[in-house]
């Protein structure tokens, strides 16, 4: 089916395909000869899997953002529902599975599923709205999900899974365990998250979002982007594919929840605040918005960036802010536009062809 | 008597809820924007008025005076470097750009005040007026800022419609091509309605600080999203509208923080806000338009 979809594309767009995947292999390829040979520090080798995870949400918010043309500003929302029912899949399964790739798989199948089912859930009040209020629904919904969490407690244990709101009132029997305590998150994680595993992670990503771009539903998404009334009157069903962009795109960033949180012995609720959302965005919006390459790479360079500078470190988030200003400014503004547009000979022949 | 004590808290925070959202319902009728930014102007104009009581020795109200000063001059700079090359550009670019400019005057205020919590000295004193002998207690600062809200609410709207200013801003946001033709200056306007809006977003920023004393680079942004979320709730562009979502809501977060739960309060918050869009798209007064082809 890949095959014959990408058979059938305009060369560009099969081109940038491709483009996207041998990069990302080959950076893989880089990255585990360089780690293996131990030219990587330790810290960057730590840095290898979140900056996967990340990755994983710049392309699935760009899915939204780019592709359908809304704007999410609670992704990072998705990203803790998929950590904290992965995570808690995982311990669950510990005793069952002994095999921790197996596990960590399945973990992050288990939280693909709770984030697709928040993200359905969500996406039902939230895509009848647009627009302006559409994001700020995101926002609220983003809260929602982190205040929730941070209130949310569950145990094991022989009689089954215990679990409950606000205080912690599981009364679990002897020999049970508390395995999301609320506030104090879930911590003794085993941290089975490899590289491997991000890697084919973003790469399952990158074929699902592109197969979706490049289908009927993909074109649908486009066309509502680019013009909502112009796409309802030729009959398209606006809030099925919204849907469907809206829901895959959350089960995405919950099977990289789960991946990342993996990589930390705790995690808490307050880790994924509307900050890591707007973290998120500037990838997209940095990287270009439905350009899914652009997005891997400012994911990779604005983490590490801020590990290399890290005398700078203060000035981080002032740098993030004066960028977002400045692309949006720069792209909006027709004389930059065409003198970016001067200076960069690739851009110029792919338009012109 | 504990319920009234309870809704008058509830209607103190709602008038500075309703205050802050008078500037992005105002910015959002004439201009059509999200000024994300709104919540930090709210936190500058707290820095300010702190500076000035507590460093420079500045009489409180004159401390406010100088808040509003800065920020209505902050408004104008940062409508005049964000968001006017971007009239004509897609919302989604403008939103983006007003989150970045949120996150740049967090994190300015980060460089230029570090991130200490500071104790803000209260307006007016800690004292109370005691009622019913003493059953029901109403602090000065929370009768000050009901009081405030209602003085600023009741000017503006005859600003709005009885002078000239008002009449060119309601012109702007029913047709700008239009108030061009008739000789109104739009983009004069739109600096107009950011100054009035972040002087207002000083005053709120004095007011909640008096109320609640910590002061943080931070301080604005929670504050700034649930006064957008009142503004939003009251039906975004109208200002009878934003001063009742603002009140609602103040008095729905004080109750859900005494009846339901404290740490919850935020999320019942907004979930009452993903309600009331459900069944009114447009929010409680809002006027819903349709979209011509």
């Amino acid at each position: 089916m890949t095959m014959r979809r990408l058979i059938n594309l305009k060369r560009v767009e099969a081109r940038r395909i491709y483009l996207t995947y041998a990069v990302v292999i080959a950076a893989y390829v880089i990255c585990q000869v360089m780690s293996s040979t131990g030219f990587l520090s330790s810290s960057m080798r730590g840095m290898l899997v979140p900056i996967c995870a990340y990755m994983v949400m710049a392309v699935s918010l760009n899915l939204v953002v780019g592709i359908l043309g809304e704007l999410s500003l609670g992704h990072a929302g998705f990203m803790s529902v998929g950590a904290f029912s992965g995570v808690a899949a995982a311990f669950l399964m510990q005793g069952v599975i002994p095999f921790a790739p197996v596990r960590l798989a399945l973990a992050m199948a288990v939280a693909a599923v709770f984030a697709a089912v928040a993200g359905f859930l969500i996406g039902i009040p939230v895509l009848r709205l647009k627009g302006d209020y559409l994001a700020i629904v995101t926002l609220a919904f983003g809260e929602i999900i982190k205040s929730i969490l941070n209130n949310f407690y569950l145990g094991v244990d022989s009689q089954g899974l215990h679990f409950s709101m606000l205080t912690d009132t599981t009364r679990l029997l002897k020999g049970g365990k508390l395995i999301i305590r609320g506030p104090m998150g879930i911590s003794g994680i085993q941290k089975i998250a490899t590289f491997p595993a991000g890697f084919i992670l973003l790469m399952i990503a990158l074929m699902i979002v592109f197969n979706l771009v490049n289908s009927r539903s993909g074109r649908a998404f486009m066309a509502i982007r680019d013009d909502r009334i112009a796409a309802e009157s030729i009959g398209l069903d606006i809030t099925k594919y919204k849907m469907m962009a809206f829901v895959m795109s959350a089960a995405l960033a919950g099977s990289a929840g789960a991946l990342f949180a993996m990589n930390y012995s705790t995690i808490v609720a307050n880790k994924f605040d509307f900050n890591t959302s707007i973290l998120i965005l500037v990838f997209v919006v940095l990287g270009g918005q439905g350009n899914m390459l652009g997005s891997i790479i400012a994911a990779a360079v604005l983490t590490i960036l801020p590990e290399k500078l890290r005398e700078f470190s203060e000035y981080r988030m002032l740098l993030y802010a004066v960028i977002l200003i400045v692309m949006m400014l720069a792209t909006n503004n027709a004389e930059i536009k065409n003198f970016l547009a001067g200076l960069n000979p690739f851009r110029r022949k792919e338009e012109a062809e | 008597m504990i319920f009234l004590n309870f809704f008058i808290s509830g209607i103190s925070l709602g008038s500075i809820y309703a205050i802050i959202a008078l500037g992005y319902t105002m910015v959002y009728g004439i201009a059509k924007m999200l000024n994300f930014a709104h919540g930090d102007v709210i936190m500058v104009g707290a820095y300010v008025c702190f500076y000035a009581v507590s460093r420079y020795g500045f009489n409180p109200f004159l401390g406010v005076v100088l808040a509003m000063a800065v920020c209505t001059l902050l408004g104008i700079i940062v409508e005049r470097l964000a968001y006017k090359p971007l009239r004509q550009a897609p919302s989604l670019a403008v939103l983006i750009t007003a989150i970045g400019m949120s996150y740049f005057l967090q994190n300015t205020a980060l460089l230029l005040w570090s991130s200490n919590p500071k104790v803000f000295p209260s307006v007016i004193g800690r004292g109370a007026f005691k009622l019913f002998d003493g059953a029901l207690s109403v602090s000065h600062i929370t009768a000050l800022t009901i009081g405030a809200c209602l003085v600023i609410m009741v000017v503006l709207s005859l600003f709005i419609s009885k002078t000239k200013l008002g009449k060119a801003m309601r012109a702007c946001s029913e047709d700008k091509g239009a108030a061009q033709l008739m000789g109104i200056n739009v983009n004069a306007t739109i600096s107009m309605t950011f100054a009035i809006g972040s002087g207002l977003a000083a005053i709120a920023g004095a007011l909640l600080c008096s109320a609640y004393p910590t002061l943080m680079p931070t301080t604005g942004a929670l504050p700034g999203i649930k006064a957008f979320t009142a503004a939003v709730f009251g039906g975004i562009g109208s200002i009878p509208g934003a001063f009742l979502g603002g009140l609602m809501l103040g008095v729905i977060e004080i109750f859900a923080k005494a009846y339901i739960s404290s740490q919850l309060s935020d999320a019942v918050v907004f979930g009452v806000l993903i309600v009331v869009l459900l069944v009114k798209p447009a929010g409680l007064l809002g006027k819903m338009t349709q979209e011509k082809v």
